[in-house]
């Protein structure tokens, strides 16, 4: 009920309802439901061990609930296939970088624009005619994002060899480049400095604002998070324990005790 | 005293004084050894894009050639028979996909590799069954790949170069060139290197694993039709070609499973080498030398750099 009184009700883009999710006997999530809505910035929280990559992994269809509803822009999915999730416009980036290390900072965020080159395969093994006025196309809206993200400068460079803070700044540039309408975060600012944390967090904003993404995050940095999300959902143990906007979650008994730990 | 010198310096000594020959032999091996990697890039390709070692690679060349012959000995044109074999080798790989690959996935390695034996006996069936079992020769003229030979008369001597050999090392030179092109310029060739470095983060960008497997797969059968051609032109085709696979173990070796310039400079450094050690040292050793001899350079090389050619040393953090 106070919910929609401090944040501006948008339509649900994606909600889940009575998710549950299981490996064998060890349940990942039970019976989780919460929604993001268009253009909010989601954040997942949590202690380790909580669920909540896991849930990431549900939304892009990386694992199959065994029960639950997912709504994605209103319709109910089935089954669906990583690759599926990628072509509704949902993106996403890992919790341990997760780049093509031997090819360079431009051809990792070309492999974004993936489904969105439609030249058939005779035009591009003749690299000629539309698929080549294609790739141009599609380079140019790339070197839009490095511009963006502020790194023209390893253009070139294969991601391998760069910093892990930068690594992650590719990655959000690969993710980016999709042009999601739901973007995936999984602990974009692990292990990073201050300012590299900064950095990051004005680049999320600014996707956000500028490019129109809807953000679901998972980050452990708290301070991060209450300043970023719109909305942040607490998970424990596979349950969701606390839904709400920063403020009245950071004052919730069962947060507090869930990152602190309670006597029994 | 005399084996030293038989060892070390006679060889040498015939090098210098005869240039032609050296000329001569270093061609022979550095065709032979051209075709050597084209059958080593099949492996590669396969390997870095689903993880698989096939086996089978060298029994799909056979077929390859031998479903060329085979379609042309019932009537069909050569040029037709050619896109039909192209077609077939299409569905093949639709074919393994769908019924060996996915079933199989997140199956530990051992599995992928015993079902590319399966394959393997299931292509050596299919084969005999549909086209017999006796050698055939390839449809040179009908491709019009070229046939005799040019003499040029250099280094005071002379110097053969059979134009069919002439014409299948330009092949595959064409063939690599296109590929690594393809591999690096194109939506295609760079979901398939993605692949190669990252299944989950391919998927996540909407790469179909599924799509890209078959492409992979298909593109190991043109490049099997492609070398069966060729080494059925220069002897035969029958299945006593798949052993010509064997040759792209110590390519593989020397050059590394997932590199595909290892790949083509492994096989060049085998061929050549394997021919300039039949030639000088073999009268030496005895006959069968060329049995050994490539593995002999493979594991020789290995000593001084285990990682191969262009393998990255592992460093592994402790």
């Amino acid at each position: 009920m106070s919910e929609n009184q401090t944040v501006a009700a948008g339509e649900p883009l994606l909600s889940l309802q009575h998710v549950s999710l299981s490996f064998g006997g060890v349940k990942a999530i039970s019976d989780v439901s919460f929604d993001i809505r268009k253009g909010e910035i989601r954040a997942i929280i949590g202690p380790n061990g909580a669920g909540k990559t896991s849930m990431l992994n549900v939304i892009n269809g990386f694992y199959q609930p065994q029960l639950g509803r997912i709504l994605f822009r209103g319709e109910a999915r089935r089954r669906m296939r990583p690759f599926e999730a990628a072509s509704q416009g949902i993106a996403r980036t890992f919790q341990n970088v997760a780049l093509f290390k031997g090819m360079t900072t431009l051809d990792n965020i070309m492999t974004g624009r993936n489904l969105r080159m439609k030249k058939s395969l005779f035009w591009q093994a003749l690299r000629h005619g539309p698929a080549l006025e294609e790739e141009i196309a599609h380079r140019r809206f790339c070197e839009g994002i490095i511009d963006f993200l502020e790194i023209e400068h390893i253009r070139k460079t294969p991601v391998g060899a760069l910093p892990y803070g930068l690594q992650k700044r590719v990655e959000l540039g690969r993710a980016l480049a999709m042009e999601p309408e739901l973007l995936l975060l999984d602990e974009p600012m692990a292990g990073m400095n201050l300012e590299e944390k900064e950095d990051m967090s004005r680049f999320i904003i600014e996707a956000n604002r500028h490019l129109g993404a809807t953000i679901a995050l998972i980050e452990h940095d708290i301070g991060v998070v209450m300043d970023l999300s719109t909305r942040v959902v607490v998970l424990e143990y596979g349950r969701k324990i606390a839904d709400d906007v920063p403020d009245v979650v950071k004052a919730d008994q069962k947060v507090i005790d869930a990152y602190l730990g309670v006597a029994h | 005293m005399n084996l030293l010198n038989a060892i070390f310096v006679d060889p040498f000594a015939q090098m210098i004084s005869s240039p032609d020959l050296l000329v001569q032999t270093i061609w022979e091996g550095f065709v032979g050894g051209v075709l050597y990697a084209l059958i080593a890039l099949g492996f590669v390709l396969i390997y870095k894009a689903s993880g698989v070692f096939n086996f089978a690679q060298g029994i799909m060349m056979v077929f390859a050639a031998l479903t060329l012959v085979g379609l042309h000995e019932h009537g069909v044109p050569a040029w037709i028979a050619l896109l039909a074999t192209i077609a077939i080798m299409y569905a093949l790989a639709v074919g393994i996909e769908r019924l060996v690959l996915r079933p199989l996935v997140n199956q530990p390695d051992i599995m992928l590799l015993m079902a590319t034996f399966g394959i393997t006996y299931f292509l050596i069936g299919l084969g005999e069954w549909v086209f017999g079992g006796n050698p055939k020769a390839m449809i040179t003229q009908q491709l019009f790949l070229p046939s005799g030979a040019l003499d040029f008369k250099i280094l005071g001597g002379s110097v053969m170069l059979q134009k069919l050999d002439i014409a299948a090392a330009a092949i595959a030179i064409v063939m690599v060139a296109v590929l690594g092109l393809f591999f690096q310029k194109t939506r295609i060739g760079r979901a398939l290197r993605a692949v190669a470095d990252d299944h989950q983060a391919a998927l996540s960008v909407g790469i179909s694993l599924n799509q890209i497997w078959v492409i992979v797969w298909f593109t190991a059968g043109v490049v099997a039709l492609a070398t069966g051609i060729m080494w059925g032109a220069r002897s035969e085709v029958s299945f006593a070609l798949q052993v010509l696979a064997l040759k792209a173990l110590p390519v593989l070796i020397l050059g590394g499973l997932t590199s595909i310039p290892g790949a083509i400079v492994g096989g060049l450094i085998i061929g050549v080498g394997e021919k300039l050690g039949e030639f000088y040292w073999g009268p030496l050793m005895g006959s069968g030398i060329d049995s050994w001899l490539a593995y002999f350079i493979a594991l020789a090389f290995l000593l001084f750099r285990p990682q191969g050619l262009f393998g990255e040393r592992i460093i592994e953090r402790i």
